[in-house]
């Protein structure tokens, strides 16, 4: 198990190489120098902008750059916010705790909605739950998730008052009472999130169990007189989640573009609206590390992928 | 079942030979035939149909202007000068949303194209070709599915939108951007369909039987590879054009998608969530559109999807 552990953090960094390549790339590609705001200033005469240019090497050749950009980012020498006048590591660090938290709690939400609600449904194929439950999980896929939240903050925030419709950093109390605050405004994203997951992933499910389910070492299962939960449980549900699993590390890039609209329609403090606020500044050293921990995240997500695979089917560790 | 032929002739071979050629169906009847037992998939192509003839023509009929300003009529709900309300400038919404949509609809569609044909082009280059053409293709495809989508998207927008305004001119160059940017980031799914499809097809008896003949590779695989591999990436494309629709829509809604003098259904859903408590009615006539678009294509994938599996038979 560990040396194929090991072999999938190797695999992993050709691809995060890949990605900051392609970043960079986009960075090189652009018109003007998105990171020369202050050597383009014209209130910067031409001798500073030049001696600041030659400082931060914007004239040498394109792979030093890369390999210099490169080395500072495995440093974590990020640069300097032109906005918030602050390192960007600093920054992010404060930011990223709010958006893994929004973010595990919603996919722990769509596990709890998928699991259960699409084995059920395979286990009986074209009855009326399976009918009720494909046309709500096709519903739920199909609502954009800047949609849901507006109806979220539409029927729970206005007209109802339930729940605050702005998420804050920090709420001011302690104790028990600040842990229902939190759990009151986490609601609504990790909600939104959640179901827009749970109902593609209920879809995964399904197909992937009634594949399955026809077997003939699931018949040999009931044969043997196991009971049928059982059956579905230890024979079934495990076999059926390798492919589940792939679909799902696939569509980590989509929880990421969906966190960061919902970070946008509810206020969160995290790196999502953190990216958007940047964007909307000029603010290209945020932009880019941001960008760059997204990425990263991605991976960290596929190589979770790879070792529940390992823990799945231990054929595929010792391969 | 059409298609099917008969081991070894027999004595009723004459009849039935003409019976045949009357029954015969063509592949796309044959499709349409099977499309038609998914009900929902049927109702969500008719309310398609319908939401493109509205955009089409519907600013002919509805002549209201779309930046008609009337002070007068600020955040109005529906009545029958405005059956969709108003905006907070007193625009009429009904005449802003057949317009927007034409948008909405144009960039999923186009950029579905994008994805298509550079997907198909990929991974019909890395299914002819083995080795390590294939496997760079293949990296590169994968490569591309670990890439972080929406903050590459606004970063790509971010840098490129005010050059290519100037180049040639604000609607075209965002609408060009959009459409290459979404595209562009949504081909490797067809790549890898295309790709599978390649690797079984070029072993088939009937590419054996055209390679035989002395065929050219150009010629197997644009007559013979090519036409067998298209049902799973017609299928790939339509959900591309509702996840394309989400894109664009997702990068309006983010205030970084069209300019707001064009609004496109996304860009409207933007404008109208500051006053949700006064005006509802304006974010949800758009979001009910965007919703509605993306239900019906999904569904309509998913009619094809039975229609097109060669696996089940009907």
């Amino acid at each position: 198990m560990t040396r194929y552990l090991l072999r999938r953090l190797l695999i992993a960094v050709p691809s995060l190489l890949g990605i900051s390549l392609v970043l960079f790339t986009v960075l090189a590609l652009a018109p003007g120098d998105p990171f020369g705001e202050l050597a383009s200033n014209p209130n910067v005469p031409p001798e500073v902008a030049a001696a600041l240019r030659a400082k931060f090497g914007f004239d040498d050749p394109v792979w030093l750059r890369y390999l210099r950009w490169l080395v500072a980012m495995l440093h974590g020498d990020w640069g300097f916010s032109f906005v918030s006048r602050v390192d960007v590591d600093r920054l992010i660090w404060q930011r990223l705790p709010v958006t893994l938290i929004v973010i595990g709690s919603s996919q722990i939400l769509a596990l709890v909605i998928a699991l259960p609600v699409g084995v059920f449904s395979a286990t009986r194929p074209y009855s009326l739950f399976d009918q009720i439950a494909n046309t709500l999980a096709f519903i739920g896929f199909s609502l954009p998730t800047f949609f849901t939240g507006i109806l979220f903050i539409l029927v729970f925030s206005i007209y109802l008052h339930w729940l605050p419709f702005v998420f804050r950093g920090d709420l001011g109390i302690t104790g028990w009472r600040w842990y229902w605050e939190e759990f009151r405004q986490a609601a609504m994203p990790v909600a939104v999130l959640g179901l827009f997951q749970g109902a593609s992933w209920t879809r995964y499910v399904r197909s992937a169990v009634l594949d399955v389910i026809r077997l003939d070492y699931v018949t040999t299962a009931r044969a043997k007189g196991i009971a049928e939960f059982a059956v579905v449980t230890k024979h079934v549900v495990r076999n059926a989640l390798i492919p589940v699993v792939t679909l799902v590390a696939l569509s980590m890039p989509l929880v990421f573009g969906g966190a960061i609209v919902t970070e946008q329609i509810f206020r969160v403090p995290g790196i999502g609206s953190l990216l958007i606020s940047s964007i909307l500044a000029n603010d290209t050293p945020v932009i880019m590390a941001v960008t760059f921990v997204f990425a990263c995240l991605v991976i960290l997500f596929n190589l979770t992928a790879d070792i529940l695979y390992g823990w799945l089917d231990p054929r595929i560790a010792y391969r | 079942m059409a298609g099917s032929t008969l081991a070894s002739p027999t004595a009723d071979a004459a009849p039935l030979g003409s019976a045949s050629r009357a029954r015969y169906v063509s592949p796309a009847r044959d499709t349409w035939r099977r499309f038609r037992r998914h009900r929902l998939a049927v109702a969500g192509l008719a309310v398609l149909i319908l939401m493109m003839v509205a955009v089409a023509l519907g600013p002919l009929v509805w002549r209201v202007p779309i930046n008609d300003i009337d002070f007068n009529a600020q955040l109005a709900g529906p009545s029958w000068a405005h059956p969709l309300g108003t905006d907070d400038l007193g625009q009429d919404v009904l005449a802003r949303m057949l317009y927007g949509g034409r948008i909405s609809l144009a960039v999923g569609l186009a950029a579905m194209l994008v994805a298509v044909v550079v997907g198909t082009i990929v991974g019909a280059l890395a299914g002819i070709s083995r080795g390590s053409v294939d496997t760079a293709l293949m990296w590169l495809t994968d490569l591309f599915l670990s890439l972080p989508q929406l903050p590459l998207l606004l970063l790509l927008i971010y840098l490129f939108r005010d050059p290519l305004k100037q180049l040639v001119g604000p609607e075209l160059g965002v609408f060009l951007l959009i459409v290459v940017v979404i595209g562009g980031f949504r081909w490797m799914q067809v790549a890898r369909l295309v790709r599978a499809q390649f690797l079984s097809l070029r072993e088939k008896e009937f590419v054996e039987a055209a390679r035989a003949l002395g065929a050219t590779k150009w010629r197997q695989v644009v007559r013979h590879i090519l036409p067998n591999s298209l049902g799973p990436v017609i299928v790939a494309g339509t959900v591309d054009v509702a996840a394309a629709i989400i894109a664009e829509s997702t990068l309006s809604f983010l205030g970084l998608g069209f300019p707001p003098d064009i609004p496109t259904w996304g860009r409207i859903l933007f404008d109208a969530k500051d006053t949700l408590d006064i005006a509802p009615h304006w974010a949800l006539f758009a979001g009910a559109a965007i919703f509605l678009a993306v239900l019906s294509i999904n569904f309509v994938g998913d009619g094809l999807r039975d229609a097109l599996d060669p696996r089940k038979v009907m």
